[in-house]
């Protein structure tokens, strides 16, 4: 009774590739679109005023600036899009030939001329009234310091460049084009993450390095960038697929030795982490400190959020209400009442107070469901903040004034901890990182986690199964709430003083927008997202490593969220076990598919959902 | 108050096969969703060991029946009575750890979790780690297929697969009568038949079985006895046989029994 089924595997997919298109063989309504695009982009970032601010940023000394480099992005990249071709089984695959560099040409002078356009109509109208960044400045910028002309053909050709360059990278092998790929991409990342280098070079006694890599105003030299390129390339074709066989290895390992190795691995973070800051300056453990901080918040509302699945839209009123209740258990200078605890006991009075604050927030809003929760949440973050800025409790918690002269937290009278001490500051937030950490990795494996989830995924078959939906997603509240606690407690102290300006409503959207883009529900995510986001773009008023964006910030963020939601759903890191458990789909439904084929598998006398023609 | 007064014909037609208290009880139940009277006065009896279903067409209150024997829809008047207890005021996980487990409609299994975990879910209340183990055991014993799907997502399963992963799910609860909202609801043809062989299966194994259909024929194939849900009433309560044969069956089924 059971029909034959078509093997699984597809031999299309891996068919031999057919021709090269011949050059001019092009969708060309395609090609004007993508392109068009493009433009459309440059014109925007153009206005957006980035080239003009980032040109301070030496990349390249002296050929290449940051703000030049954010208008070579979008012509390259849709250059190399336009050679993608869809694999659709039964539809031929050409190989890469002169068809995706003239497309990719073509691509990128349209996305060039964009800003041709864009330097002519600056040289001739003045649209100052409206657009800002209308400036000569940016004129100025565009035609390199001489005639609208020399913009207009100048930028056709490095859009043309650039374009084609995408188009070549089709050319390339695989393995050719991951060696070009991590050339590129670490000289950038050598002239992004350069004050990280040379503060820890300082440390390292490593000052020859980074002297002969870096010039002496920024930006990466000439020879050094090819040295640079030439190493990592090298290293690029040396390690191919190593590190790719390494973590396959590292997920196919079973029970005991997996732990194992988890185990491993997260020893040899902790030793990074532990043993960095001692060679770092202020500068890197500030930005340390800063990320960590932002791990905390990140992983409080990983729980609410990725576990719970409670969208709180207001979480930096947790952040708030630590920090207020630290400052105000711990300062002398607090209006009200000055109990002047040690920090620790504080800690203690603050976690309690948050969690209060937490069930007290929670019991309303909890009974409300998706959009309706995600809104009240919104409204309760504000209200936080309105509250400590209000002349009505100004009395306790100084108005807009805010309460200042927090001392730094005292740690069993063997250190104080302020913000004048980034290493210490650090390691008391990797301390609390460490704890929170832990708890939510044994959170997420308790019974209690296992009900969130259930919560999360169907909140009325989840009352079926007799969980007491209200009370389990208020507990989650109330450990993001403590979490978050945490980390308000260290930035009283760290920073020494507390406004309601610090608790803005873009606090929660930053922490969501962490948590997102790291991958919800998993730690090593958030992490990551932390890492990425807060360490390299910044936070809401903490600079990161290119401190330039800062006024770009928000655009960035935005700009990542849709690019993320649309080409990776799952965030930055998906978690292993999801991508493990995605291979035993595959290879049990595989299995699956050739006992239909050859008849009964297994079971015997079961019911088997055979289906029948 | 004796049961005659309250079931004239459930007491005419089975009372010399059933213990004295049933297992699972409606006592002229009445419920309300928001002003909308879902439930009027709704008598139902389960019995230990019976088979039995609660037919009706859409919009009928099969499943406010459910929700109401459940916990999660307080009734506005009468009483719901488990194994002689009277219910009204307990939650849902009460009644869940009494044994009143409810298979839902469509499944409804957790799809991003993984198979153990949605079966670890239905023991979420019971705390005697060696025999959930046991009826862990047994719902393999059960279904092969799901022993073998026991770590991949339960979203990525078939139908039928669901379905057993959703009938496993209850019976992890170690519950002594299982509701099934709709078991043949959004199945194939194929696979809403070999549902209901699950069902009497589990049945002839000892449960107690309350099942809310639409399919009459289909449930009353297999069930003892049923009764007919139109728009919040209990119309027709006889035993199955009856009940095929009930000329008023389609008819009540379609709504036009009360305009004849």
């Amino acid at each position: 009774m059971t029909a034959t089924l078509p093997p699984t595997s597809s031999p299309q997919l891996e068919a031999p590739l057919a021709a090269p298109r011949p050059a001019l063989a092009h969708d060309w309504r395609r090609i004007a679109r993508m392109g068009s695009i493009a433009a459309f982009a440059q014109v925007f970032i153009a206005l957006s005023n980035m080239p003009v601010a980032l040109d301070g940023r030496t990349m390249v000394k002296p050929v290449l600036s940051l703000g030049y480099l954010v208008l070579l992005i979008l012509p390259f990249a849709a250059g190399y899009r336009q050679g993608h071709q869809t694999k659709l089984e039964g539809v031929t695959q050409h190989a890469a030939g002169p068809n995706e560099v003239v497309g990719g040409l073509a691509c990128g002078m349209i996305a060039g001329g964009g800003l041709s356009l864009l330097a002519v109509l600056l040289a001739n109208f003045d649209l100052r009234d409206p657009l800002v960044n209308w400036s000569p400045i940016l004129l100025d910028t565009l035609t390199f310091g001489n005639a609208p002309w020399f913009a207009v053909v100048i930028w056709l050709a490095i859009g043309a460049g650039a374009g084609a360059s995408g188009g070549v990278l089709r050319l390339l092998g695989p393995r050719s084009r991951r060696a070009t790929v991590t050339m590129v991409l670490a000289v950038i990342g050598a002239a992004v993450l350069e004050s990280l280098m040379v503060d820890l070079a300082d440390g390292l006694r490593l000052e020859a390095l980074t002297d002969r890599l870096y010039a002496k105003r920024g930006g990466v030299t000439w020879p050094g960038a090819l040295v640079l390129a030439a190493v990592s390339g090298g290293l690029a074709v040396v390690g191919r697929g190593r590190f790719r066989t390494a973590r396959a290895r590292l997920a196919n390992l079973e029970g005991a030795k997996r732990s194992r190795a988890n185990a491993g691995l997260i020893l040899a973070a902790a030793a990074v982490l532990i043993v960095l800051p001692l060679f770092a300056g202020k500068l890197t453990n500030e930005l340390l400190a800063n990320v960590g901080l932002f791990v905390l918040l990140a992983l409080g509302l990983n729980v609410v959020v990725g576990l719970a699945g409670i969208l709180d839209l207001g979480y930096v009123a947790f952040f708030a209400v630590g920090s207020y209740s630290a400052a105000v258990l711990t300062a002398a200078t607090s209006p009200k009442i000055s109990p002047e605890m040690p920090w620790l006991v504080a800690l203690i009075v603050v976690v309690v107070i948050t969690g209060l604050v937490g069930l007290f927030i929670g019991a309303p809003v909890i009974r409300m469901r998706g959009d309706y929760l995600a809104i009240v949440t919104l409204g309760f973050g504000e209200i936080i903040r309105l509250l400590f800025q209000s002349d009505w409790l100004s009395g306790w918690f100084g108005g807009a004034q805010g309460i200042t002269l927090i001392p730094g937290a005292n740690i069993f009278g063997l250190t104080e901890v302020s913000g004048t001490d980034p290493r210490r500051v650090f390691y008391l937030v990797l301390a609390f990182c460490a704890l929170a950490i832990y708890v939510s990795w044994r959170l997420e494996r308790s019974r209690l986690g296992r009900a969130w989830m259930a919560v999360r995924e169907d909140e009325t078959v989840a009352e079926a199964m007799g969980i007491n939906t209200v009370n389990v997603k208020l507990l989650a509240f109330v450990v993001g709430a403590i979490l978050g606690s945490f980390s308000g407690a260290i930035f009283a102290a760290k920073v020494g003083s507390v406004f309601p300006s610090s608790f803005l409503i873009l606090v929660s959207i930053v922490i969501l927008v962490v948590v997102i883009f790291g991958g919800m529900g998993n730690i090593v995510g958030v992490i990551a997202g932390s890492a990425v986001l807060i360490g390299v773009l910044g936070g809401p008023k903490q600079p990161g490593l290119l401190a330039e964006f800062s006024e770009f910030k928000l655009l960035i963020y935005g700009a990542l969220l849709v690019w993320m939601m649309l080409a990776r759903p799952e965030g930055l890191i998906p978690s292993v076990r999801r991508t493990r458990e995605l291979h035993q789909v595959e290879m049990a439904q595989d299995a699956w598919l050739r006992g239909q084929v050859d008849g009964e598998d297994g079971g015997g006398g079961d019911p088997q959902p055979t289906v029948q023609p | 108050m004796s049961e005659a007064h309250l079931e004239p014909d459930a007491a005419a037609t089975n009372s010399e096969d059933h213990p004295a208290t049933p297992l699972l009880e409606m006592r002229s139940v009445n419920a309300h969703y928001g002003a909308v009277h879902a439930l009027i006065d709704v008598d139902l009896a389960i019995y230990e060991g019976e088979l039995v279903c609660l037919l009706g067409g859409n919009a009928s209150g099969k499943s406010t029946t459910l929700k109401t024997l459940l916990g999660m829809l307080k009734p506005t008047s009468g009483e719901v009575v488990l194994d002689g207890e009277v219910v009204n005021d307990q939650p849902t996980s009460y009644r869940v750890a009494r044994g009143v487990t409810m298979v839902p409609e469509n499944r409804r299994l957790f799809k991003r979790l993984t198979v153990r975990e949605n079966l670890d879910l239905g023991a979420y209340l019971r705390t005697d780690s060696d025999q959930i183990a046991a009826d862990m055991e047994r719902v393999f014993e059960l279904f092969p297929r799901v022993k073998e799907r026991l770590n991949q997502k339960a979203g990525t399963l078939s139908g039928g697969e669901q379905q057993m992963v959703a009938i496993g799910r209850a019976l992890m609860s170690n519950p002594r009568v299982l509701l099934m909202d709709e078991p043949s609801m959004g199945l194939a043809p194929a696979l809403v038949q070999q549902n209901f062989e699950l069902i009497q299966q589990i049945h002839r194994a000892g449960m107690t079985v309350f099942m809310v259909e639409q399919n009459a024929n289909m449930a009353l194939s297999i069930a003892d006895r049923g009764w007919v849900l139109q728009t919040g009433r209990v119309v027709l309560d006889d035993t199955a046989q009856n009940l095929l044969a009930h000329p008023d069956l389609q008819a009540s089924y379609l709504g036009t029994a009360e305009q004849q």
